[in-house]
Protein backbone atom coordinates (compact mmCIF):
# COMPACT_ATOMS: atom_id res chain seq x y z
CA UNK A 1 0.00 0.00 0.00
CA UNK A 2 2.67 2.23 1.29
CA UNK A 3 5.49 1.49 -1.87
CA UNK A 4 3.27 4.22 -4.42
CA UNK A 5 3.11 6.89 -1.80
CA UNK A 6 6.84 6.38 -0.79
CA UNK A 7 7.48 6.63 -4.65
CA UNK A 8 5.62 10.27 -4.90
CA UNK A 9 7.63 11.16 -1.87
CA UNK A 10 10.82 10.52 -3.26
CA UNK A 11 10.18 11.42 -6.63
CA UNK A 12 9.02 15.25 -5.28
CA UNK A 13 11.83 15.13 -2.35
CA UNK A 14 14.47 15.18 -5.13
CA UNK A 15 13.09 17.47 -7.48
CA UNK A 16 12.57 19.87 -5.06
CA UNK A 17 15.75 19.06 -3.87
CA UNK A 18 16.76 21.05 -7.07
CA UNK A 19 15.53 24.20 -5.86
CA UNK A 20 17.53 23.91 -2.58
CA UNK A 21 20.62 23.84 -5.61
CA UNK A 22 19.30 27.25 -6.69
CA UNK A 23 18.55 29.01 -3.16
CA UNK A 24 22.26 28.07 -1.78
CA UNK A 25 23.51 29.71 -5.58
CA UNK A 26 21.33 32.55 -4.45
CA UNK A 27 22.46 32.87 -0.85
CA UNK A 28 25.76 33.42 -1.95
CA UNK A 29 24.84 35.75 -4.85
CA UNK A 30 23.04 37.78 -2.21
CA UNK A 31 26.19 37.54 -0.11
CA UNK A 32 25.36 35.22 2.61
CA UNK A 33 28.08 32.81 3.50
CA UNK A 34 28.03 29.10 3.08
CA UNK A 35 27.52 28.44 6.58
CA UNK A 36 24.18 31.16 6.85
CA UNK A 37 22.61 29.68 3.82
CA UNK A 38 22.62 26.31 5.29
CA UNK A 39 21.54 27.45 8.97
CA UNK A 40 18.48 29.53 6.92
CA UNK A 41 17.45 26.00 5.77
CA UNK A 42 18.01 23.59 8.16
CA UNK A 43 16.06 26.34 10.49
CA UNK A 44 13.42 27.90 8.24
CA UNK A 45 13.03 25.25 6.09
CA UNK A 46 10.69 27.12 3.79
CA UNK A 47 11.54 27.91 0.33
CA UNK A 48 10.01 30.61 -0.88
CA UNK A 49 10.30 32.68 2.20
CA UNK A 50 14.15 31.63 2.04
CA UNK A 51 13.96 32.85 -1.40
CA UNK A 52 12.48 35.93 -0.50
CA UNK A 53 15.54 36.65 2.76
CA UNK A 54 17.84 36.44 0.33
CA UNK A 55 15.72 38.16 -2.87
CA UNK A 56 15.33 41.25 -0.47
CA UNK A 57 18.94 41.08 1.68
CA UNK A 58 20.31 40.89 -2.44
CA UNK A 59 18.64 43.68 -3.71
CA UNK A 60 20.05 46.25 -0.54
CA UNK A 61 16.70 46.24 1.65
CA UNK A 62 17.07 46.30 5.62
CA UNK A 63 16.88 43.02 7.58
CA UNK A 64 13.41 43.93 8.98
CA UNK A 65 11.87 43.89 5.57
CA UNK A 66 13.72 40.72 4.65
CA UNK A 67 12.09 39.01 8.04
CA UNK A 68 8.63 40.51 7.11
CA UNK A 69 8.44 39.63 3.52
CA UNK A 70 9.73 36.20 4.36
CA UNK A 71 6.99 36.00 7.77
CA UNK A 72 4.27 37.09 5.29
CA UNK A 73 5.21 34.17 2.61
CA UNK A 74 4.86 32.22 5.78
CA UNK A 75 1.61 32.65 6.42
CA UNK A 76 0.65 29.86 4.17
CA UNK A 77 2.19 26.78 6.37
CA UNK A 78 -0.37 27.84 8.94
CA UNK A 79 -3.43 27.06 7.11
CA UNK A 80 -1.48 23.71 5.89
CA UNK A 81 -0.85 22.99 10.12
CA UNK A 82 -4.87 23.51 10.48
CA UNK A 83 -5.34 21.20 7.49
CA UNK A 84 -2.90 18.89 8.78
CA UNK A 85 -3.65 18.59 12.37
CA UNK A 86 -6.66 16.40 13.04
CA UNK A 87 -4.68 14.11 10.07
CA UNK A 88 -1.25 14.03 12.39
CA UNK A 89 -2.74 14.15 15.72
CA UNK A 90 0.38 14.48 17.21
CA UNK A 91 1.58 16.69 20.76
CA UNK A 92 4.48 17.13 22.36
CA UNK A 93 7.83 16.70 20.55
CA UNK A 94 6.11 14.68 17.52
CA UNK A 95 4.05 18.33 17.09
CA UNK A 96 7.00 20.44 16.95
CA UNK A 97 8.83 18.26 14.33
CA UNK A 98 5.28 18.14 12.26
CA UNK A 99 5.65 21.90 12.28
CA UNK A 100 9.13 22.04 10.71
CA UNK A 101 7.83 20.14 7.80
CA UNK A 102 4.61 21.02 7.26
CA UNK A 103 5.30 22.82 4.03
CA UNK A 104 3.48 23.06 0.52
CA UNK A 105 4.93 19.43 -0.57
CA UNK A 106 4.43 17.64 2.78
CA UNK A 107 0.85 19.20 2.68
CA UNK A 108 0.29 18.35 -1.20
CA UNK A 109 1.55 14.67 -1.13
CA UNK A 110 -0.27 13.83 1.94
CA UNK A 111 -4.18 15.72 0.98
CA UNK A 112 -3.69 13.91 -2.39
CA UNK A 113 -4.18 10.12 -0.24
CA UNK A 114 -7.44 11.48 0.96
CA UNK A 115 -9.05 8.84 -0.66
CA UNK A 116 -6.75 6.34 0.80
CA UNK A 117 -7.31 6.63 4.92
CA UNK A 118 -5.57 8.77 7.56
CA UNK A 119 -2.90 6.00 7.93
CA UNK A 120 -1.77 6.63 4.05
CA UNK A 121 -2.39 10.44 4.51
CA UNK A 122 -0.05 10.50 7.48
CA UNK A 123 2.64 8.23 5.62
CA UNK A 124 2.61 10.82 2.52
CA UNK A 125 3.31 13.84 5.28
CA UNK A 126 6.03 12.65 7.24
CA UNK A 127 7.67 10.47 4.30
CA UNK A 128 7.50 13.47 1.89
CA UNK A 129 8.45 16.13 4.96
CA UNK A 130 11.51 14.51 6.20
CA UNK A 131 12.32 13.32 2.23
CA UNK A 132 12.48 17.39 1.14
CA UNK A 133 14.17 18.31 4.67
CA UNK A 134 17.32 15.75 3.71
CA UNK A 135 17.14 16.91 0.10
CA UNK A 136 16.76 20.73 0.70
CA UNK A 137 19.33 21.36 3.40
CA UNK A 138 21.84 18.73 1.35
CA UNK A 139 21.36 20.56 -1.97
CA UNK A 140 21.24 23.98 -0.17
CA UNK A 141 24.84 23.04 0.74
CA UNK A 142 26.26 21.94 -2.38
CA UNK A 143 24.36 25.15 -4.45
CA UNK A 144 25.99 27.85 -2.05
CA UNK A 145 29.45 25.93 -2.38
CA UNK A 146 28.90 25.50 -6.29
CA UNK A 147 27.83 29.34 -6.18
CA UNK A 148 31.18 30.21 -4.24
CA UNK A 149 33.52 28.31 -6.14
CA UNK A 150 32.42 30.12 -9.45
CA UNK A 151 33.08 33.52 -8.27
CA UNK A 152 31.49 36.21 -10.70
CA UNK A 153 27.94 35.77 -10.29
CA UNK A 154 26.63 38.05 -12.79
CA UNK A 155 29.13 36.41 -15.53
CA UNK A 156 27.73 32.92 -14.44
CA UNK A 157 23.94 34.25 -15.35
CA UNK A 158 23.19 33.92 -11.19
CA UNK A 159 21.51 37.29 -11.35
CA UNK A 160 19.05 36.09 -13.89
CA UNK A 161 18.67 32.34 -12.37
CA UNK A 162 17.36 33.90 -9.37
CA UNK A 163 14.41 35.64 -10.30
CA UNK A 164 13.79 33.02 -12.72
CA UNK A 165 13.48 30.17 -9.70
CA UNK A 166 10.93 32.76 -7.87
CA UNK A 167 8.99 32.68 -11.66
CA UNK A 168 9.31 28.60 -11.40
CA UNK A 169 7.41 29.30 -7.87
CA UNK A 170 5.07 31.69 -8.94
CA UNK A 171 3.51 29.74 -12.15
CA UNK A 172 2.15 26.56 -10.80
CA UNK A 173 -0.23 29.16 -8.34
CA UNK A 174 -1.45 30.82 -11.79
CA UNK A 175 -3.69 28.42 -12.44
CA UNK A 176 -7.20 30.59 -11.49
CA UNK A 177 -8.25 34.07 -13.47
CA UNK A 178 -8.16 35.68 -9.71
CA UNK A 179 -3.80 34.25 -8.89
CA UNK A 180 -3.46 35.42 -12.65
CA UNK A 181 -5.07 39.29 -12.06
CA UNK A 182 -3.42 38.99 -8.31
CA UNK A 183 0.03 38.40 -9.62
CA UNK A 184 -0.07 41.16 -12.79
CA UNK A 185 -1.67 43.88 -10.25
CA UNK A 186 1.48 43.13 -7.96
CA UNK A 187 3.68 43.45 -10.45
CA UNK A 188 1.98 46.77 -11.37
CA UNK A 189 2.00 48.23 -7.98
CA UNK A 190 6.00 46.62 -7.00
CA UNK A 191 7.32 47.96 -10.36
CA UNK A 192 5.77 51.76 -9.62
CA UNK A 193 7.09 51.50 -5.86
CA UNK A 194 10.98 50.68 -6.83
CA UNK A 195 11.85 54.25 -7.20
CA UNK A 196 10.54 55.50 -4.77
CA UNK A 197 10.22 52.85 -1.26
CA UNK A 198 13.11 51.62 0.18
CA UNK A 199 14.51 48.32 -0.99
CA UNK A 200 11.83 45.18 0.28
CA UNK A 201 8.89 47.58 0.88
CA UNK A 202 7.39 47.46 -2.95
CA UNK A 203 7.50 43.63 -2.31
CA UNK A 204 5.43 44.09 1.02
CA UNK A 205 3.74 46.09 0.04
CA UNK A 206 2.29 44.16 -2.26
CA UNK A 207 0.68 42.12 0.54
CA UNK A 208 -1.79 44.60 0.03
CA UNK A 209 -3.69 43.61 -3.11
CA UNK A 210 -4.86 40.03 -1.75
CA UNK A 211 -5.73 42.24 1.77
CA UNK A 212 -7.66 44.16 -0.97
CA UNK A 213 -9.54 40.94 -2.46
CA UNK A 214 -10.44 39.28 0.11
CA UNK A 215 -11.42 42.39 2.78
CA UNK A 216 -12.86 44.62 0.30
CA UNK A 217 -14.09 42.64 -2.62
CA UNK A 218 -17.81 40.58 -2.70
CA UNK A 219 -19.01 38.69 -0.13
CA UNK A 220 -18.08 35.46 -1.89
CA UNK B 1 22.24 41.95 10.02
CA UNK B 2 21.99 38.65 7.71
CA UNK B 3 22.51 36.68 11.01
CA UNK B 4 19.70 38.72 12.66
CA UNK B 5 17.83 38.41 9.25
CA UNK B 6 18.13 34.62 9.42
CA UNK B 7 17.39 33.87 13.01
CA UNK B 8 14.31 36.07 13.02
CA UNK B 9 13.10 34.57 10.12
CA UNK B 10 13.27 31.31 11.20
CA UNK B 11 12.25 31.80 14.45
CA UNK B 12 8.76 33.61 12.86
CA UNK B 13 7.96 30.77 10.26
CA UNK B 14 8.63 28.16 12.47
CA UNK B 15 6.35 29.95 15.10
CA UNK B 16 3.28 29.98 12.10
CA UNK B 17 3.87 26.42 11.30
CA UNK B 18 3.07 25.43 14.55
CA UNK B 19 0.52 27.99 15.13
CA UNK B 20 -1.74 26.46 12.13
CA UNK B 21 -1.34 22.95 14.19
CA UNK B 22 -2.12 24.50 17.76
CA UNK B 23 -4.72 26.74 17.64
CA UNK B 24 -8.59 26.05 17.25
CA UNK B 25 -9.77 25.19 13.86
CA UNK B 26 -12.33 27.85 13.85
CA UNK B 27 -9.69 30.88 14.30
CA UNK B 28 -8.69 30.69 10.73
CA UNK B 29 -11.57 28.91 9.27
CA UNK B 30 -12.98 32.55 8.07
CA UNK B 31 -13.72 32.70 4.14
CA UNK B 32 -11.96 35.72 3.96
CA UNK B 33 -8.68 35.19 5.34
CA UNK B 34 -8.41 31.67 3.57
CA UNK B 35 -9.34 34.12 0.58
CA UNK B 36 -6.23 35.84 1.82
CA UNK B 37 -4.21 33.48 2.64
CA UNK B 38 -4.33 31.87 -0.77
CA UNK B 39 -3.76 34.56 -2.89
CA UNK B 40 -0.77 36.20 -0.59
CA UNK B 41 1.88 34.12 -1.70
CA UNK B 42 1.24 34.45 -5.10
CA UNK B 43 0.98 38.47 -4.72
CA UNK B 44 4.40 38.36 -3.01
CA UNK B 45 6.43 36.00 -5.41
CA UNK B 46 5.16 38.14 -8.31
CA UNK B 47 6.35 41.02 -6.93
CA UNK B 48 10.09 39.01 -6.13
CA UNK B 49 9.83 38.66 -10.01
CA UNK B 50 9.54 42.31 -10.47
CA UNK B 51 11.89 43.31 -8.13
CA UNK B 52 14.67 41.06 -9.56
CA UNK B 53 13.90 41.23 -12.77
CA UNK B 54 14.00 45.16 -13.52
CA UNK B 55 14.88 46.21 -9.85
CA UNK B 56 18.48 48.04 -9.37
CA UNK B 57 18.57 49.33 -6.00
CA UNK B 58 15.91 52.53 -6.73
CA UNK B 59 16.13 52.39 -10.35
CA UNK B 60 14.17 50.21 -13.26
CA UNK B 61 16.86 48.94 -15.73
CA UNK B 62 16.33 46.71 -18.59
CA UNK B 63 19.47 44.61 -18.98
CA UNK B 64 20.99 41.09 -19.42
CA UNK B 65 18.90 39.64 -16.54
CA UNK B 66 15.45 40.74 -17.66
CA UNK B 67 16.08 38.94 -21.01
CA UNK B 68 17.00 36.17 -19.22
CA UNK B 69 13.84 36.10 -16.98
CA UNK B 70 11.85 36.61 -19.86
CA UNK B 71 13.54 33.46 -21.67
CA UNK B 72 12.57 31.33 -17.99
CA UNK B 73 8.90 32.78 -18.94
CA UNK B 74 8.68 31.18 -22.24
CA UNK B 75 10.70 28.18 -20.99
CA UNK B 76 7.81 27.55 -18.53
CA UNK B 77 4.92 28.68 -21.11
CA UNK B 78 6.36 25.92 -22.75
CA UNK B 79 6.02 23.39 -19.63
CA UNK B 80 9.42 23.08 -19.18
CA UNK B 81 10.97 21.56 -15.68
CA UNK B 82 12.96 23.97 -13.54
CA UNK B 83 16.35 22.94 -13.63
CA UNK B 84 15.64 24.04 -17.88
CA UNK B 85 13.97 27.06 -16.88
CA UNK B 86 16.62 28.40 -14.33
CA UNK B 87 19.21 27.50 -16.76
CA UNK B 88 18.14 29.07 -19.56
CA UNK B 89 17.15 31.92 -17.84
CA UNK B 90 21.26 31.72 -16.53
CA UNK B 91 22.58 30.97 -19.89
CA UNK B 92 20.62 33.90 -21.67
CA UNK B 93 22.30 36.18 -19.26
CA UNK B 94 25.74 34.62 -19.09
CA UNK B 95 25.69 34.71 -22.78
CA UNK B 96 24.63 38.63 -22.83
CA UNK B 97 26.96 39.46 -20.70
CA UNK B 98 30.32 37.52 -22.81
CA UNK B 99 28.73 39.93 -25.52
Amino acid sequence: MSRAILRDSLSVALTVGVYGIAFGAAAVEADLSVLQACVLSLLAFTGASQFAVVGVLGAGGSALSAITAASLLGVRNSFYGLRMAPILQVRGAKRLAAAQITIDESTAVSVAQEDKGLAEMRFGFWATGIGVYIFWNLFTFLGALGATALGDPAAWGLDAAVPAAFLGLLWPRLISKSARIVALLSIFLCTLLIPFAPAGVPVIACALIPFIFAFVGDRK
Amino acid sequence: MIWTAIIATSFIVFALKYLGQAVPAAWLANARIQKFALHLPTALLAALVAVQTVGNEKSIVFDARSIGVIVAGVALFFKAPFPVVVLLAALTSAGIHQL
